[in-house]
């Protein structure tokens, strides 16, 4: 009974959608005044009908699984009764249907937001954004309904379910896709400001400030979102690697780059008035990039953690309705980008041009991930082999556009609005530029070998620290109130400085020994030890384990013991490797067991990782994530 | 300068350096594809020596053989088979009869040195590529058995 409801509920969403959709845009086109503000006035209630009607199948949906519905076919194949109920939550996002739907719950709960928080806008603009949501909703939903209905029964009921996959239980699992798809869709609103504004023929410095805060809100989700996807792969996996270049990371990766693109863009069109027609391509590639990652993710093209049962409609239709969004956006821009005016005048050398340089780069940088990303899928679509393009090709591109980008943050930051002058930017970096080139000199010798690699990186990181710490310093000695924008900034890009260092450490300075290891070895990467001290069976809720016991020395004193486990669960007799980590400051120590290699089982694989700087890399993506959000909580957006 | 001379130096400077980014990037694109190839179609010598590629099929029963951390295994796609070598820690759902994918160099002996084992993340799961040589030599095997005048002129 409960799944039809959430499936009747489901389909009540999308005739409300379509309501939603149509009416509040319909009611700026006609003329009578009457009737115009009848039909907007319509966009906040059906945005909020649509709301609870998702909820309602949402909430559907995980009863079902917590209930251990087996007769619901989704359950029946992401669910097991042994699965502990966090996990069972979680699992409704765990496939294919469910997290469409969590997509589409997300997407009505970002138009909610902008119902409520829309005050201060004009009601034709709210009619034209709630309007532009409702029909990509409307999308998606018909997606739900006509090729991956989560509801949908199995008979007779299964006896239990399949489970999950045993990659996917985990706390990150629970958490990393709500906070991605946050990204994705965040990245629809800026997108249907910039499609209202374009309908409107109004692109000015409002426009832009009212599509800042949801854009930064947007991009904050998304870094956290792929910051959490890369930490558990690090842990989870198993391997000790964060990124991959799978093409389901890029496929994260490119709104990402667009959208850091975007808010800058952003910025340079409130505060100046220019790059508006930039700005408003990049608001439409930053969300098609979330469509095409949908699409990547959902169309079981790719072998990846992420790929699900792969069905041709489904990538058919989310490629039509791709194929619909670039289109017509890119046609309304046509028709409509001549009429914009132009923004202020710059020079050559000014902020804008160093702005406008960064987003030049990231957006190129986006089209060689995306090259990179898909010439395998056409190839292979158009029958001409079998190929793939490895982590090689998107090392030797990224760094070297990437570089660029980061170096010019600095002057960036520094330069004045409209004319700046290369000497002044110059004579005030001098000391910061000397400072970052001692460090990058220096610190290497004191982390263990001197190289050109990571003296470089060092660099750019002290670079965009120091210099960020100079503006910090000279504003706070000025008197007047610092807006949170300003502190948003600055942390965000110190943020970006703690990356790049935490990158630029983990390449250069990692060690990795495979060993063979019976009860007793030891195998030593300086300073440290480890120890296999026993090997134990352990019992899980739903899997079996072999734990091993390894001790950490340092100094023959015993700092850690990690437990790294090779479980086999029940269900699916799948085996996963659960890796034991000592985090630190400044490193990890990181082990994972590989296989037995006798009969006896007493002697296994082992692979032992020393991992300096990792912790720097979340510490880096948390800092961009606080920048976020305190830039939206900025006072300024609140009138 | 003149403002017009500023903007003309200004899109010409954009151009220069998108064309050498463009250059840039497809000059690493193209020496960074890795191509797959078949048992079938390694047994041709239509892979290239020296040059990192891709192959993939199933794991032949009874082939595994481990020594310390070195480990040999045949990858077959029914028709044809290829010895392969790989040093290291291999993927959890690395199992005889089961798909697998990896890259890596072909040896003047025809062995395949593997540098890279790849996962599977779900035990049903088969890496398509693995599947694609599995249907080729299928379909090979059945275009050979039938003979059919239609299948010799359709498949130059």
């Amino acid at each position: 009974m409960i799944p039809e409801l959430g499936n009747f509920a489901l389909m009540l969403a999308a005739v409300v959608a379509v309501m939603q959709g149509v009416l509040p845009i319909a009611g700026t086109l006609v003329r009578n005044p009457q009737t115009q503000i009848t039909l907007q006035s319509l966009a906040r209630p059906t945005a909020a009908l649509q709301f609870v009607l998702v909820a309602f199948a949402f909430g559907a949906l995980a009863a079902s699984f917590l209930n251990n519905d087996f007769s619901v076919l989704y359950v029946s194949q992401h669910s097991n009764s042994l699965l502990p109920k966090p996990y069972q939550f979680a699992a409704v996002w765990g496939g294919h249907e469910g997290s469409l739907l969590l997509w589409v719950l997300l997407l009505s709960l970002w138009t909610v937001a902008v119902a409520v928080f829309s005050r201060s806008l004009p009601l034709d603009m709210v009619a034209r954004v709630i309007g532009v949501l409702g029909l990509i909703s409307v999308g998606f939903l018909l997606f739900i309904l006509t090729t991956s209905n989560p509801f949908e029964r199995l008979l007779p009921a299964a006896m239990d379910g399949k489970d999950l996959n045993p990659l996917l239980q985990d706390p990150g699992l629970v958490i990393h896709p709500p906070m991605l798809y946050m990204g994705y869709v965040g990245m629809a609103v800026a997108f249907a400001f910039a499609v209202s504004a374009l309908m409107s023929g109004r692109l000015d410095a409002a426009w832009a400030r009212w599509s800042r805060p949801w854009t930064v809100v947007a991009w904050t989700f998304l870094t956290f979102g792929i910051g959490l996807g890369s930490w558990w792969a690090y842990y989870e996996l198993g391997w000790g690697g964060w990124w991959f270049w799978d093409p389901v990371e890029n496929a994260s990766l490119m709104p990402w780059l667009v959208g850091t693109a975007l808010i800058h863009s952003l910025m340079v069109t409130e505060k100046r008035g220019s790059f508006k027609a930039w700005t408003v391509l990049l608001a439409i590639a930053a969300f098609s990039l979330s469509l095409l990652g949908t699409f990547l993710v959902r169309s079981g093209v790719l072998t990846s953690v992420h790929a699900f049962a792969s069905d041709p409609k489904r990538g058919v239709f989310v490629l039509i309705f791709l194929a619909v969004v670039v289109g017509a956006s890119l046609t309304l821009f046509a028709w409509r980008a001549p009429r914009v005016a132009l923004g202020g005048r710059m020079e050559l050398v000014s902020r804008e041009s160093f702005l406008l340089a960064n987003s030049v780069l990231l957006v190129v940088a986006t089209a060689a991930v995306l090259l990179g990303t898909i010439y395998p899928l056409i190839i292979d679509a158009l029958n001409m082999g079998k190929l793939s393009v490895g982590p090689p090709y998107f090392n030797a591109v990224f760094a070297p556009l990437l570089v660029p980008t980061v170096f010019l943050m600095v002057p960036g930051s520094v330069a004045r609005w409209r004319d700046a002058n290369v000497r002044d930017i110059a004579f005030k970096l001098r000391w910061t530029f000397a400072g970052a080139v001692g460090l990058a000199v220096l610190l290497p010798f004191a982390l263990g070998g001197w190289s050109i690699g990571a003296a470089f990186g060092l660099f750019l990181g002290c670079w965009v620290a120091l210099g960020t710490a100079q503006q910090v310093i000279e504003r706070v000695g000025k008197p007047g109130r610092i807006g949170a924008s300003f502190w948003g900034q600055h942390i965000a890009h110190f943020g970006m400085a703690v990356l790049v260092i935490g990158i630029t450490g983990v390449k250069c300075y990692e060690v990795e020994r495979d060993v063979r290891m019976q009860i007793g070895d030891v195998v030593t990467i300086a300073p440290y030890t480890f120890r296999l001290n026993s090997l134990d069976e352990v019992r899980g809720p739903n899997y079996k384990a072999v734990r091993a016991d390894v001790q950490v020395l340092r100094d023959d004193k015993v700092i850690e013991i990690l437990q790294p486990e090779k479980r086999r669960y029940f269900s699916s007799a799948m085996a996963m490797t659960e890796a034991g980590i000592d985090s630190g400051f400044m490193r990890d120590l990181y082990v994972s067991l590989g296989e037995p290699l006798d009969d006896a089982r007493t002697e296994w694989s082992m692979r032992v990782y020393y991992k300096p700087f990792v912790p720097w890399l979340w510490g880096g993506v948390l800092l961009m994530v606080l920048g976020g959000v305190l830039a939206a909580l900025d006072r300024r957006y609140r009138k | 300068m003149k403002p017009r001379t500023k903007r003309f130096a200004l899109i010409a400077a954009g151009i220069v350096v998108l064309c050498a980014a463009a250059a840039f990037v497809l000059n690493a694109f193209q020496s960074n594809l890795v191509f797959f190839f078949t048992p079938t179609q390694v047994s041709k010598g239509e892979a290239p020596k020296g040059r990192t590629f891709r192959a993939g099929g199933m794991v032949k029963e009874g082939s595994v053989v481990r020594d310390g951390n070195t480990v040999r295994f045949v990858i077959t796609d029914t028709v044809h088979e290829m010895p392969v070598t790989y040093v290291g820690l291999l993927p959890d759902l690395f199992k005889e009869g089961k798909g697998v994918v990896s890259q890596g160099k072909l040896g003047d002996d025809g062995m395949f040195v593997a540098s890279e084992v790849l996962a599977k993340h779900d035990e049903n799961y088969m890496p398509p590529e693995a599947q694609h040589a599995m249907d080729q030599a299928a379909a090979a095997k059945a275009a050979k058995s039938v003979q059919t005048p239609a299948t010799i002129k359709g498949n130059p």
